[in-house]
């Protein structure tokens, strides 16, 4: 079960596939113009993806390595079509502002990229919470970059007026360049929030290598004993 | 005599400019294009617009760099001729606000981000143009001229070949050349930018390469798909006036096509890219979805910058023969 909670840590923050992978870069520029569009995307798409992560990691020993690419296909594109429907049949105001997304799931790196790596190598179970970690870690990128297009873009977040009325909104948000700068500026903004927590995670671990590497006298391990050997 | 003898390594000849002198001369340049359009444009107060630009992109250049930690740079200038040329290229109705907006993404994004003056890839102030322009498309394009709203006469022309009458009805060359018309702030006075364009000219800061080739191919481009288009036969002198002095393509040409982070630094690849830009330019004024097409041409001449030089790179004397 930790394995499982790890896979859950690895989708969500460690690998998150947008922020970090940078994986299925084509829906989530062209789909996050508004929240509600960046959380359908990313659901969507993390239904196919447990599915099939559990469907190849059952039959990964049954499935021969050499024909395994039109394997996993298969398999992701039935997925994709019972989505297809199902949204189509559900919920037809998020399915007509996907459009063209949707089937395009198929093709989706994610999804054949954690079938490549992960679930045709390993046990059900795991491939199943990788597939759940990875598809919310996919649908909290795709909500955020919705969120934040849609707040400057056009003044609203889940269609809720959030800007006062004078606010004009910024347009440029809601259209292609706008998804290249938002998605850039988060991307950087979790780089540094990682940057900081790692090097507070190292000051707080340095005490602790000192007592194991045997220093008699603790009080001058501020940095200067181990300058250059640790990569920042 | 034989003390003031010094050995060193070559360069031995040194020019005394610097960025911040070059940059200064720039934009003292300006100065008759914004006078100019400060007065033009009194009643709508584009003096509170250019001095929004102009103090917002040296505020943010100076803050981003104080946050850094960075060596401050705003002492040379060119955060200030990149909010001068912002300000100057955005129309006198436009609110202070969408000059801070647009002057902070110029500095902080098109330039520091990409690590500085030097760094940037595409024109600064060009690039703010073109973001506010797909952001608040109807300020930008509505412009006031004597408190009367109207077109501007690139427009002015486009409407009328689209409502089929003559090309040409109701525009005046002389107005045009003298800036009694509407338009962004700096735009309108052909005169008044030439007097910059020759005093750089003069200094050595520019040369015709860039600008040259991009108004004389510009012209040659217009001369001869122009008359499909619009109507007005295979050559014109009234349309061709009209066209070359109308929009921005002078403030564009000699000012923001020539800018060095910008634009092509081996000879032949600054008149390829004159070239290329007076193609991308005429292309976008005919049959574009905008009568303007200066900024976008420039912007994306500046992407093929790279790519220009690369090809154009001279190979050292006595490296390798011919293939």
């Amino acid at each position: 079960m930790n394995n499982c909670a790890e896979r859950l840590y690895n989708g969500l923050i460690k690998e998150n596939p947008t922020f970090v992978m940078m994986l299925g870069m084509c829906p989530t520029l062209a789909v996050t113009t508004s929240a509600i569009n960046g959380i359908g995307m990313g659901l969507s798409t993390t239904v196919v993806l447990v599915l099939s992560n559990m469907l190849i990691s059952m039959l990964r020993k049954i499935i021969p390595d050499s024909v395994r690419m039109p394997a996993f296909i298969v398999v992701v594109a039935s997925f994709v079509t019972i989505v297809q429907f199902l949204l189509e049949g559900f919920v037809p105001s998020l399915y007509a502002s996907l459009g063209i997304y949707i089937p395009l799931i198929v093709v989706n790196c994610i999804i054949l990229g954690r079938a490549e790596s992960y679930a045709s190598k390993n046990p059900v179970l795991p491939s199943i919470f990788d597939g759940i970690g990875m598809g919310l870690g996919f649908t909290f990128g795709l909500t955020c970059i919705g969120i934040v297009r849609e707040l400057i873009g056009s003044g609203k977040v889940f269609n809720l007026q959030v800007m006062p009325r004078s606010y004009e909104p910024v347009t440029i948000f809601i259209l292609a360049p706008g998804a290249f700068l938002v998605l850039a500026f988060l991307v950087a903004g979790r780089n540094k929030i990682m940057a900081n927590l790692e090097k507070k995670g190292k000051q707080a671990a340095k005490p602790q290598g000192c007592a194991q590497g045997g220093c008699a006298s603790c009080s001058g391990c501020d940095g200067k004993v181990f300058p250059t050997g640790e990569k920042e | 005599m034989s003390e003031q003898l010094k050995v060193s390594s070559s360069p031995h000849i040194r020019s005394n400019d610097t960025t911040s002198s070059i940059m200064m001369w720039v934009v003292i340049a300006l100065l008759p294009a914004t006078a100019y359009g400060i007065y033009n444009f009194r009643d709508t107060q584009a003096w509170l617009l250019i001095i929004v630009t102009t103090a917002t992109a040296v505020l943010t250049e100076y803050l981003y760099e104080k946050l850094m930690k960075k060596p401050v740079t705003i002492q040379d200038f060119s955060a200030v001729v990149t909010g001068l040329l912002l300000g100057l290229n955005l129309p006198p109705t436009a609110p202070w606000w969408m000059g801070m907006i647009g002057s902070i993404f110029a500095i902080l994004v098109v330039k520091q981000l990409f690590g500085g003056l030097g760094q940037n890839f595409m024109n600064p102030a060009l690039s703010a143009r073109c973001f506010l322009l797909i952001s608040f498309t109807g300020r930008m394009t509505s412009f006031v001229y004597d408190g009367v709203s109207g077109a501007t006469p690139l427009a002015q022309m486009r409407a009328n070949v689209e409502a089929g009458s003559d090309a040409l009805a109701g525009i005046n060359s002389m107005d045009m050349l003298l800036g009694r018309t509407g338009g962004t702030i700096g735009e309108t006075s052909v005169i008044a930018v030439m007097i910059g364009a020759i005093i750089m000219i003069l200094k050595g800061i520019i040369d015709l390469r860039i600008s040259g080739t991009y108004i004389a191919t510009f012209a040659l481009f217009l001369a001869i798909f122009g008359g499909f288009v619009d109507g007005v036969g295979f050559f014109n002198g009234q349309y061709m006036t009209a066209q070359i002095c109308g929009g921005g393509l002078m403030l564009g040409a000699w000012f923001m096509a020539t800018d060095y982070v910008t634009s092509p630094i081996t000879k032949t690849g600054q008149i390829v890219y004159g070239i290329l830009l007076g193609i991308m330019t005429g292309i976008f004024r005919l049959f574009g979805g905008s009568a303007e097409g200066v900024s976008y041409a420039i912007i994306f001449g500046n992407l093929l910058v790279p790519l220009i030089e690369r090809v154009t790179l001279p190979r050292p004397f006595g490296k390798g023969g011919e293939k």
